[in-house]
């Protein structure tokens, strides 16, 4: 389940089996058979370290999700409640805790704090009562989860709103913590640079950290060449763009959670059972893993969109060839030969199947039709996918004129103006977070927007969609996503300019350039981390200085001996690591700086958590599902 | 913990919007000599005596050597050496940070750490060991631990400091107490932007309730026909005020402006933009096939009495409106034909089979290519073939070439 961890560059596979062993100390800490009380929002990060199987081993015989009342009986001897320090968990545990039946099967209790005890959560169980009730209280520190061979999430959906909205940097001193672990496993990284304010807290408290632990040097050679920080608020023009890779796309319309989508279930139907007809469709969606275990996805996931259909067919053309091998085979060796491989051309059959029905949907919702002057309606999807984000864009004409407005405002076309698309999209009532994503846009784009112009979008907003919404606008103005112009001069041009943010003739089949990512717009963060590979930052102090935060070079010494003599050709190895969230197709746009023949720059990525437009924004929102 | 009377009333919201902040912590200060009973926290001067132990809860190191606890306790660590030992889960005290300097130090050094375990738990000792107004003052320079404060008191429950009070007013369920709630803070010091929207949101539901109660009484007795015809589906109660006004327009047309209930008066109590108040009315009237009404909201009259249609959205977006309610042909072609650009006009009518706006534009294109083109679609024999047959016999006879 975890080989796709270690094909890349580095193998991330040492990060996940020393989670895994850390995971399974503390199972065998609490002695005898257990059951599992879960945080349900826990079980997706912890999906991505280890499956049932290995609890299994250890023997964890019983899994529940957490809820108030009683715990259902289970006969075993331990009962662990992994939890995130939340209070309001607390309470429940409490609740759990106090009713279990003391008389009949005394259990052992045991909390497994992910990734921090917190002194305020063990208060409230000693307020509760039931703090001397644990024999164990222990932290399981999940900072960095290997997602895939070149990419790590600390899946912390709430690190952007804490860092620049509530000014809570917690969340940083998990990425360093983070950070620091990842050096004792991969060596000392020899050069830090970054840019933000989030960047330099995080460089600081490094040093810091490696200062305070000057006795244990690591004797790695060191795997990274250099470390990237990035502040997500030095490029908040990026994530409120709709991506346009296939991943990207997926995301966007389906959501990707922990690595899974859920898809409606329509299209994969008919494959299944194909004498069936009649039959009733499947209502549950389809969950699907996504990563570059399943060979084609790793092919196509990083295309454009529009290059999707020929990738597929071409590798349509290629399984049935192989199939078609079957017809040659004459000798019992031949034969033998082609039923060995059989299992895998099948896998890579239905593989193709699903990515055929997944570009399908998307492409019913993405390609245009001829009706420009119609009004397009928007279907909630909300019903296929309950339990994910909520679509935002539907329909195929919603999503063409979408992406028309988006592009008008990246290369400045009248940024300046109340935008009549926005206009009849609140008028329609259009999810309030397509509204919002537009206006944040475009505020962006014109570093800020004239008072009038925000005020009426304001108002029109409030309006239509509840004064409450107050809440939420407020908090995308403190982020700095929305804001009053407060200088006359617009500096969003002189950065697209220099650091050629729009490129006219985007190649989308044979990229040539990272802005085939967005068809046109090359994303600003990876701009950054493109000209530091090469020429060098210095290059473009002026802009530096346009964007938020401090920029900065630190080295760290290494000690004697591990300096690594780089062969002729050797490419360099650059951890960059997107503080707020990094989208999928910015990761897209920087593997392909990696594949790039003469590049010289091979990229492994980190972030604390992979996020979308949509979802950022809901992170940012107050109470998005109040009554 | 009941928080003091003035940070319910008048502290708030010094916290979020720090730009206020100082003014409010003014407020405070100046409030704080007649304390309330209320205030149960035990007051303590920062030269005074010390607060006693405050007990730490060490469990994590229980297995270390109690002699070596014991050192560890007592030894003289600085503020940073202390952070550091949080952090790693040692033993630590916070009771020999005694003086307001050495307190603040250990404050900014745990904010330096930007561990908010840490932050937090400095606040806690913080907050037991000086007096609210020196606390205040110092936090307000500190914007970090402020919010941390902040947070720290919103997760004990004392939730009535909450600056973000208004949010408050989603728990509320009753109406009525709803209302209550906002009409208290409406006397909160907002941003004056924010007290119009918070002053508005107050006035809406206030006129809710007043409606909800009359149209529930007026349904449930039989007397009005148009709930009769159209049951209402749901409450008006909570809802935006632009579904409030196309609810209005739906059941309330007509009403002098006098009433709550009017359109005329919402729009104007909520300054409604004319666009958004035209696609409301327009949708809502549509909805009930009350053409009459649809093309009443578009005509103006001049000085001299010459009738002229007006909008200040494209009249094909009104057509577009119009369709999706269903309107008969007859009532489309007439804004069809509004429509200014020629090529939308026609594409426009053929997308919604509008004959005589294509036929009579092309005749006044004098396009005679199209009009054969044309003739090819539409059925043989049916008027509209008759009239094209007319137009192009006609025409030879005239100026086509």
């Amino acid at each position: 389940m975890s080989a796709h961890l270690s094909n890349g560059r580095v193998n991330l596979n040492i990060l996940r089996e020393a989670a895994r062993k850390e995971l399974r100390e503390f199972l065998d800490k609490c002695a005898g058979s257990k059951a599992i009380v879960w945080d349900e929002y826990l079980t997706g990060p912890f999906g991505l370290i280890a499956q049932y199987s290995l609890l299994k081993e250890h023997e964890v015989e019983k899994m529940f999700t957490l809820k108030g009342g009683r715990l259902p009986a289970a006969d075993v001897k331990n009962i662990i409640f992994f939890v995130r320090p939340r209070l309001e968990l607390m309470d429940i545990i409490a609740e759990n805790v106090i009713s279990e039946d003391k008389m009949h099967s005394p259990r052992d209790f045991h909390i497994l704090f992910v990734p921090r005890r917190s002194m305020l959560c063990e208060q409230r169980l000693k307020e509760q009562g039931v703090l001397g009730s644990f024999i164990n209280i222990d932290e399981y520190i999940l900072d960095l989860i290997p997602y895939d061979g070149d990419l790590l999430s600390m899946e912390s959906e709430g690190a952007f709103r804490e860092c620049y909205l509530e000014s809570d940097q917690t969340s940083l001193y998990h990425t360093a913590k983070g950070l620091m672990t990842l050096q004792a496993l991969y060596g000392t990284i020899p050069q830090i640079f970054g840019k933000g304010e989030c960047a330099r807290h995080v460089a600081n408290m490094m040093l810091r950290m490696k200062r305070e632990f000057a006795g244990s040097q690591t004797q790695i050679l060191p795997v990274f060449d250099s470390l990237l920080l990035l502040d997500r608020n030095i490029d908040l023009l990026t994530p409120l763009a709709t991506q346009l890779t296939y991943e990207g796309l997926i995301d966007e319309v389906y959501g990707i959670t922990n690595g899974y989508a859920k898809l409606p279930p329509e299209k994969f139907a008919a494959q299944k059972k194909q004498g069936e007809v009649g039959k009733d469709l499947p209502t549950e969606p389809k969950k699907m893993q996504l990563n570059s275990a399943e060979e084609l996805y790793a092919e196509i996931r990083d295309k454009n969109f529009n290059a999707i259909g020929a990738a597929l067919s071409k590798k349509a053309k290629i399984i049935s060839a192989a199939f078609e091998e079957r017809h040659n085979a004459k000798t019992v060796g031949e034969i033998k030969q082609f039923v060995s491989q059989l299992p895998h051309m099948q896998a890579a059959r239905s593989s193709l199947a699903n990515h055929t029905s997944i570009a399908e949907l998307i492409k019913d919702i993405t390609s245009e039709k001829n009706s420009l002057y119609s009004f397009s309606f928007h279907v909630q999807l909300t019903t296929l996918h309950s339990s994910s984000l909520p679509s935002v864009l539907i329909s195929s004409e919603a999503f063409f004129d979408n992406l028309t407005v988006e592009q008008e405002f990246m290369t400045g076309v009248d940024t300046d103006k109340v935008n009549t698309y926005i206009e009849d999209s609140i008028a329609q009532k259009d999810p309030l977070i397509k509204i919002l994503r537009l206006v944040c846009m475009q505020s962006v784009c014109n570093n800020g927007l004239k008072q009038k112009i925000l005020d009426y979008y304001k108002r029109e907003i409030l309006q239509t969609y509840g004064y409450e919404h107050m809440l939420t606008l407020n908090n995308l103005e403190k982020t700095g996503l929305l804001k009053p112009q407060t200088s006359t001069r617009n500096n969003y041009p002189t950065i697209r300019k220099t650091l050629k943010l729009w490129m006219e003739d985007a190649n989308e089949q044979n990229p040539n350039d990272i802005s085939y990512v967005y068809s046109g717009y090359a994303p600003l963060s990876i701009r950054l981390t493109q000209v530091l590979a090469r020429p060098g930052w210095r290059s473009i102090e002026e802009v530096l200085k346009m964007l938020p935060g401090p920029h900065f070079e630190e080295r760290q010494q290494l000690p004697a001996g591990l300096h690594k003599k780089r062969q002729q050709g050797e490419n360099r190895t650059t951890l960059v690591f997107f503080l707020g969230g990094v989208t999928y197709a910015e990761v897209a746009a920087l593997r392909f700086l990696s594949q790039m023949e003469d590049g010289g720059t091979e990229y492994i990525i980190a972030t604390t958590k992979l996020i979308n437009g949509t979802s950022w924004i809901k992170s940012l929102m107050d109470r998005p599902e109040a009554p | 913990l009941p928080y003091p009377k003035y940070l319910q009333e008048e502290g708030w919201p010094p916290l979020m919007y720090l730009k206020e902040s100082k003014r409010a912590v003014n407020s405070i200060r100046s409030l704080v000599e007649e304390e309330d009973e209320e205030d149960d926290v035990e007051k303590v001067s920062w030269s005074g005596e010390p607060v006693g132990i405050y007990l730490l809860d060490c469990r994590w190191s229980v297995h270390d050597d109690v002699i070596l606890l014991w050192q560890d306790y007592v030894s003289d660590w600085t503020p940073e050496e202390t952070v550091k030992r949080m952090q790693q889960g040692k033993v630590y005290s916070l009771e020999k940070f005694r003086s307001l300097q050495d307190k603040l130090l250990l404050l900014d050094e745990a904010v330096n750490a930007h561990d908010g375990n840490v932050i937090t738990a400095v606040l806690i000792y913080l907050k037991k060991s000086l007096s609210k107004e020196i606390l205040f003052r110092e936090l307000i320079t500190r914007e970090i631990a402020l919010r941390h404060y902040i947070h720290y008191l919103k997760e004990i429950g004392e939730q009535k400091l909450l600056l973000m009070q208004y949010r408050d007013h989603l728990n509320v369920r009753d109406e009525n107490k709803r209302r209550d709630f906002l009409k208290n803070c409406l006397s909160f010091p907002f941003s004056p932007d924010d007290a119009t929207h918070v002053q508005d949101h107050y006035t809406l539901l206030e006129r809710q309730i007043i409606i909800e109660a009359n149209d529930k009484q007026v349904e449930s007795s039989g007397q009005a026909d148009i709930f009769k015809k159209y049951p209402r589906k749901a409450s008006i109660l909570n809802m935006p005020i632009i579904t409030t006004l196309y609810y209005s327009c739906f059941y309330h047309y007509g009403e002098s402006d006098g009433t709550f209930s009017s359109p005329a008066n919402i729009r104007k109590t909520f300054r409604i933009s004319d666009k958004q108040f035209l696609l409301t009315c327009l949708g809502a009237r549509a909805k009930l096939k009350a053409w009459f009404d649809v093309d009443a909201l578009f005509t103006t009259k001049n000085w001299l009495g010459y009738t002229k249609k007006r909008s200040p959205i494209g009249f094909h977006r009104i057509v577009d409106i119009l369709q999706k309610n269903n309107a008969p042909v007859q009532v489309l072609q007439d804004y069809v034909n509004l429509v200014e650009d020629v090529e939308q006009k026609i594409s426009l009518a053929q997308k919604y089979k509008c004959h005589d706006v294509i036929i009579n534009t092309y005749r006044d294109l004098k396009d005679r290519q199209q009009l054969i083109v044309y003739r090819g679609k539409v059925e043989k024999g049916s008027s509209e073939y008759r009239k094209i047959e007319e137009i192009l016999s006609n025409s030879v006879r005239r100026s086509f070439p």
